[in-house]
């Protein structure tokens, strides 16, 4: 059976002023179906741009996409329509990306009038079942988002995001607007959303702790490449880029007597324009060498374990060494 | 009590708005060491922000009305200050750094400039020696002095927090109000900063006032923490006593909810409910109608302060008498 989704050699180019913006830069990858992948970086990494290029809401400028098997990269219109049942999409910010115009129902019902399938009642209907599975009292139908606080505007979101029933949803963000007790209401409805539905989800997000709870599998993007993936207990266990070994020493963690020591990272994201050949992240790298100018390959040092770095074979053997 | 740089006593603040009053701080008293960093932490709409522009005297009035309380600082309560005598005291003795770089600065006075206005304006010294003196900020900030005559938006979002602290820090205050400083930030560039922040304070002895919802950053940065739920402190102690004796149950509610790096739990644990409606004033504990410990006597009466060991205070019936 082929995997639910996958990517293949994607990239998505930008036409700028400056030059050209490779936002997402020969990405590959596989997502089986009920399992979760997500997606971290830094912002202006592209992670954003792939979930939207994967959902057709941004033209993709080279590659290919299989949906359970079926090449969708370049869908005519009605392909694209049902698409949309299959495939859906959580913003980051519920403040800006529900109607202010439309009600609770309204929102949620849309996208089924949309398709047409049932009738205005058969749609009211299933609207107020998925107020019901997202946890939103019935009494909100009629409230309009500007009532609402952050979560249950989110719970919205995620409603409209569920009403066709998809196979596959990119979140993008969805917490990040979020206080933190808010935040874990959300997601452990996501994930029980998953359990009963067995939704695939893409969890783009730069909260590093947030993406080890909710991932299967965790790939790690740098100035729109893929630096490493590996399922998220070994990327964590096992870092071996050097930018996810940065990334992750950064996260800020809740616990006074966890003193160990950062990695603090020179300089800042280099301008996704034009960028030279070579690895990316080697203004910023302590290991770089000339070695790094050259185009880099992903190799895979571990099992099911991926890193784009010619060090890595090195860097794997340092870690041996002084363990 | 002479080490006191900053005493807070039963501050209560209001927003009166033509429909409602909203309950913003009520009754907040805190004690700011030298030297010392302090961090303040709630959910938003917690009152944390509200609390650190009284201390500036800069919230906008109406709707805000600062009704009772006084602030000893440098020997004379705030409160009692003329306007005059306050604009002596903001950004020289008291700085604030804002939350967004991106809106924080001018966007049509060069950085430079910036900073130098804040030198001059409390110091009576020669223009050349303002510059020199706001380049001096700028490199020990990390920037080097050459980008002095350029415009925030040739800066990026970390390089522009960099400057914001520069120019709090220019007059070499006695305490520094940071409300959520990297929360715009991508992690990487939070922990250049808060190095940097880390670094500065020690180097000028800066007392420190941290305001933030992110329970890690606290963790890595501050020596005492002030818990604050629907403008109260709830619990105050010492990094160690909110870290490792965790005793309010909102506390424990806020670490349960976080998603953990170094656990495999699959489920959080969230608070249930949403923050107090601030418009309402309940006879009893304001947390009472989230805790899962309530009693009926949490409802009713209001909780008193319960130093459950030396210097760790906790505003909760249910602490009293125990250890």
């Amino acid at each position: 059976m082929p995997p639910l989704l996958e990517v293949k050699n994607l990239k998505k180019y930008f036409n700028t002023k400056g030059g050209m913006l490779h936002a997402v830069d020969d990405i590959s990858f596989t997502l089986d179906a009920g399992k979760t992948l997500g997606v971290v970086g830094e912002s202006g990494c592209g992670k954003t741009t792939l979930g939207r290029t994967i959902l057709h809401l941004l033209d993709v400028t080279s590659g290919q996409i299989l949906f359970e098997g079926k090449d969708i990269t370049y869908p005519k219109k009605k392909e694209l329509m049902k698409l949309r049942e299959d495939m859906q999409i959580i913003f980051q910010d519920p403040y800006s990306s529900l109607d202010p115009r439309q009600s609770v129902k309204e929102t949620i019902m849309e996208p089924l009038l949309i398709q047409g399938k049932l009738s205005k009642a058969e749609c009211e209907k299933k609207a107020k079942e998925l107020m019901d599975t997202v946890g939103l009292a019935a009494r909100f139908e009629n409230a309009y988002p500007h009532e609402l606080d952050g979560g249950r505007r989110q719970r919205i979101g995620i409603a409209r995001a569920l009403a066709l029933g998809p196979k596959f949803i990119v979140c993008d963000e969805p917490v990040s607007a979020l206080d933190v007790s808010i935040q874990a209401q959300i997601i452990n409805l996501l994930l029980d959303l998953q359990e009963s539905l067995g939704i695939a989800y893409m969890f783009v997000t730069h909260d590093l702790s947030v993406v080890k709870y909710i991932s299967n599998d965790i790939m790690v993007m740098y100035l729109g490449q893929m630096v490493e993936k590996a399922s998220s207990d070994e990327l964590f266990a096992n870092p071996i880029h050097p930018y996810t070994q940065a990334l992750l020493s950064a996260i800020p963690i809740p616990d006074i007597h966890n003193k160990t020591k950062r990695i603090i990272l020179k300089g800042e994201l280099t301008s996704p324009i034009n960028p030279k050949p070579g690895c990316r992240f080697r203004p910023r790298c302590i290991y770089a060498t000339e070695e790094c100018e050259q185009p880099q390959v992903l190799t895979e040092p571990l099992p099911n374990h991926f890193v784009a770095c010619c060090k890595c074979s090195e860097l794997l053997n340092n870690r041996r060494n002084t363990q | 009590m002479p080490d006191n740089v900053l005493e807070i006593r039963d501050l209560v603040v209001e927003y009166h708005t033509d429909d409602a009053h909203i309950y913003a701080v009520n009754g907040v008293s805190l004690n700011v060491k030298k030297g010392e960093t302090i961090g303040l932490v709630g959910e938003t709409g917690a009152g944390k922000t509200t609390i650190a522009k009284s201390i500036l005297r800069i919230l906008q009035s109406p709707p805000a009305k600062i009704c009772s309380g006084s602030i000893m600082f440098d020997g004379a309560d705030l409160m009692k200050l003329s306007e005059k005598e306050m604009q002596h005291i903001r950004g020289n003795k008291i700085a604030m750094i804002f939350q967004d770089p991106m809106t924080a600065l001018n966007p049509i006075e060069t950085v430079g400039f910036q900073i130098e206005e804040a030198i001059r304006l409390h110091n009576k010294i020669s223009r050349v020696e303002a510059v020199r003196r706001a380049c001096e900020m700028l490199e020990m900030v990390g920037i080097p002095a050459e980008r002095y005559k350029e415009y925030p938006h040739q800066f990026s979002g970390g390089m522009k927090q960099r400057v914001v602290i520069a120019m709090a820090l220019a007059c070499k205050p006695m305490l520094l109000l940071a409300d959520e400083p990297t929360t715009a930030l991508d992690v990487t560039i939070q922990a250049q900063v808060l190095e940097m922040m880390n670094d500065l304070k020690t180097k000028l002895n800066t007392s420190v006032i941290l305001i933030t919802h992110d329970l890690g950053v606290v963790a890595n940065m501050c020596d005492s923490v002030a818990v604050v739920y629907a403008g109260e402190i709830v619990e105050y102690g010492t990094a160690e006593d909110i870290f490792d004796r965790t005793a309010h149950p909102y506390t424990v509610g806020l670490f349960n909810s976080l998603p953990r790096l170094n656990t495999t739990e699959r489920r959080l644990k969230p608070i249930k409910g949403l923050m107090l409606d601030p418009t309402i004033k309940p006879p009893g504990c304001r947390f009472s109608d989230r805790c899962p410990e309530a009693t009926e006597k949490c409802c009713k009466q209001p909780p008193p302060d319960v130093e459950v060991s030396p210097g760790h205070i906790v505003k909760c019936w249910l602490r009293g008498g125990s250890n």
